[in-house]
């Protein structure tokens, strides 16, 4: 192995519940909680759990120059993981050996101040991420470049469009020259010219030989950036190794949400607006099992179960099918088919689409999912917020996965002629 | 570089105070900017203020009251008085918050946490050097000549730095867990204000009952810059030693309680 940039030898962090949930407690707070539970000796048995451990006993080396996925749900300890490893906060046992200048990137614009100007904040976030002030002006055009922000250079940045704003951020910190670079979800945000403008960035950076720690939901960006994967669950290192293998396990776990997603209980927390409420998504089998590996000969639906809060005419839910690769194989809504000017009334609904068999070949699928009233306004848009993969149990090329090239699987009308 | 859970004894990394050092220009930077942002006088409000409680004290103190003022006129001996009680009081103010002011930076970068009380203890010093400007002028019209005690001035605002870092490493902690301490803060510093000799000498205390007042760390601050500037003839060296004493202890002190509290920031802000 070449030489080690970073080891964890049984990282662990705990966390008090009390403070995770409550942003201020105060002191009264604290004298009502401890009367309340004076006198709640018969009612519900409290909690048992005062405490709880965001990542436990978590071990792993990462070589110079590897750039590792850091993979996992929601609440599996990504985020902790690199609040440690970024000094953040400090681990409640074990310990982790870092070799290298530490760069993290855990948020876009840390450090901004809407008051000041674009080339003011670019100094002070960059102060703040570690930069001197000699390497910030030797960037300084280059990151006002990438950002594209010229002009606007010396206004404040509360007057940003939250486009540029963004663009700006995200450009100070990409200039960033650590050895070892952790960065949490940032890709997330911005519109896609602009995540295609991240990635790109971050590409670079890990040609460029330095080490990468990326969290991320999205697997297309991980299979990208990364040569390894690390996969958290529940706050222990389930799997780690080849980006490919480790993310195969992991999306066949169902680790994603076993072929169904469900939002919150609270319907105020589930994606949408006034109008619409988004409460799950799922892919069913031919048999209506909800399943994320499916036979490539069988057709399969792909529903979304949403309340409808208010009268509408002209909603329109749609879902797009995307390759491995992050390739759009194609995108749907459910007024296509003639059921224009649908009027839903306040409600439960599900709206759901048929994908034939022997269509999409095999491998790795993402479905997004948005509604939208056209033209005019969007409700919610979901990327990749589920993933089932194809299974070549047969179908059209016989038994054997045969490997053709494309993404789709079609069964098309052929002739055979002799012509003499 | 290590990683590893707190080490509970103190710990001063100065080496890496000293290499985030470009962080703190910034910071502070940061500070004087914001600060007076969208405001049509600017750094006008930094002399006004001192400027206009000097008229106030001069009238209600110096002329309805009749408080002494060792020989002075009340409006210099007031005004030279504020100056440093003007830096403390927006030096505590703002430090005494400062974390929780930051807390999305605490949450998500990492820097030595003792560069934001630093930076907000640092940052009101250019204000302090406005109304210094102000002081001059003042000086010059009741035809007052600084001796060389002047030259013992930066100790003395040095002294007054060293408490109001002092008083927000104490404070900013347990703000972070408890906002009622923020609350708290307004009220100190007027409660305060009163138990140092801004508005009247430290001659009109009682002789028993001085070398508990010169516990408060300001009163040997306000006395010294008193002596430095003004050149008063018998200045209380006592005061001046057993406060400088207090404010030694004091930082002393906060520092250790604050690298013991530092490490939990993150997950309680």
């Amino acid at each position: 192995m070449a030489d080690v940039a970073l080891r964890a030898e049984n990282l662990s962090k705990r966390y008090q519940i009390s403070a995770v949930q409550r942003r201020h407690d105060t002191l009264r707070d604290q004298l009502m909680d401890g009367l309340k539970t004076m006198f709640r000796r018969n009612g519900r048995p409290q909690a048992s759990a005062e405490t709880f451990w965001a990542l436990q006993g978590v071990s792993f080396e990462v070589a110079q120059g590897e750039a590792v996925g850091i993979i996992g749900r929601n609440g599996a300890g990504k985020s902790t993981l690199l609040k440690l490893l970024s000094r953040v906060t400090k681990p409640t046992a074990g310990r982790a050996e870092i070799y290298g200048r530490v760069g993290s990137l855990l948020e876009v614009g840390t450090g901004f101040d809407r008051e000041l100007s674009g080339r003011e904040n670019i100094y002070l976030s960059g102060a703040i991420l570690g930069m001197t002030r000699a390497e910030i002006a030797n960037k300084f055009d280059e990151i006002v470049a990438f950002a594209e922000v010229e002009p606007f250079v010396d206004t404040p940045v509360k007057r940003y469009s939250s486009g540029m704003y963004l663009r700006l951020a995200f450009a100070v910190a990409a200039h960033l020259e650590p050895e070892i670079l952790l960065v949490d979800e940032v890709l997330a945000v911005g519109d896609a010219a602009f995540q295609k403008k991240c990635l790109g960035k971050m590409g670079e950076v890990g040609r460029s030989g330095r080490t990468i720690l990326f969290v991320s939901h999205n697997m297309v960006a991980v299979t990208r950036l990364c040569n390894r994967a690390l996969w958290l669950e529940r706050g222990r290192l389930h799997a780690f190794g080849g980006v490919d293998e480790v993310i195969a396990r992991y999306l066949a776990a169902g680790a994603d949400g076993r072929g169904e997603r469900r939002f919150c209980e609270d319907l105020d927390q589930c994606p949408g607006s006034e109008y619409v409420r988004l409460t799950a998504v799922r892919v069913r089998n031919q048999e209506g099992a909800v399943a994320n590996v499916l036979d490539v000969r069988l057709p399969f639906s792909v529903e979304m179960v949403y309340r409808i809060l208010r009268p509408t005419a002209n909603l329109r839910l749609g879902l797009r099918i995307v390759a491995y690769d992050g390739t759009v194989v194609f995108s749907t809504r459910d007024l296509d088919d003639g059921n224009e000017e649908q009027v839903r009334n306040p409600g439960d609904y599900i709206s759901r689409c048929t994908i034939p068999g022997n269509f999409l070949d095999y491998g790795q699928y993402f479905v997004s999912f948005g509604a939208d009233f056209p033209m005019t306004r969007s409700h919610f848009a979901l990327q990749q917020a589920l993933a089932f993969q194809i299974e070549p149990t047969g179908g059209v090329g016989g038994h054997v996965a045969d490997g053709r090239s494309g993404l789709l699987r079609i069964r098309l009308p052929w002739v055979i002629e002799q012509l003499r | 570089m290590v990683i590893q859970p707190g080490e509970t004894l103190l710990h001063l990394d100065l080496g890496g105070i000293w290499q985030y050092r470009e962080l703190l220009y910034f910071l502070v930077w940061r500070d004087v900017k914001v600060r007076y942002k969208q405001t049509a006088i600017g750094i006008g409000w930094t002399v006004l203020q001192p400027l206009m409680t000097m008229v106030l004290f001069t009238i209600v103190f110096g002329n309805f009251a009749q408080i002494p003022s060792d020989g002075l006129p009340y409006p210099v001996f007031a005004y030279t008085a504020l100056l440093p009680w003007t830096y403390f009081a927006q030096a505590l103010g703002r430090g005494g918050t400062s974390l929780v002011g930051n807390a999305n930076l605490i949450s998500k970068v990492y820097f030595p946490r003792l560069m934001i009380p630093l930076a907000t203890a640092v940052a009101p010093i250019v204000d302090f050097w406005c109304s210094f400007v102000i002081l001059l002028g003042l000086m010059g019209w009741f035809g007052i000549v600084p001796t060389w005690g002047v030259l013992m001035l930066p100790l003395f605002l040095l002294l007054a730095v060293m408490t109001a870092l002092a008083m927000s490493l104490w404070l900013a902690p347990p703000n972070v867990k408890y906002r009622d301490v923020g609350h708290t803060i307004p009220f100190l510093i007027q409660f305060w204000m009163y138990a140092s000799p801004v508005a009247y000498p430290v001659s009109l205390v009682p002789e028993q009952w001085r070398l508990l007042y010169s516990l408060n760390p300001m009163a040997g601050v306000i006395e010294g810059f008193r002596w430095a500037l003004l050149g008063k003839a018998s200045p209380d060296f006592m005061v001046m030693a057993v406060s400088a004493a207090m404010e030694v202890a004091l930082l002393f002190g906060g520092i250790l309680y604050f690298q013991r509290m530092e490490q939990t920031f993150a997950d309680v802000v």
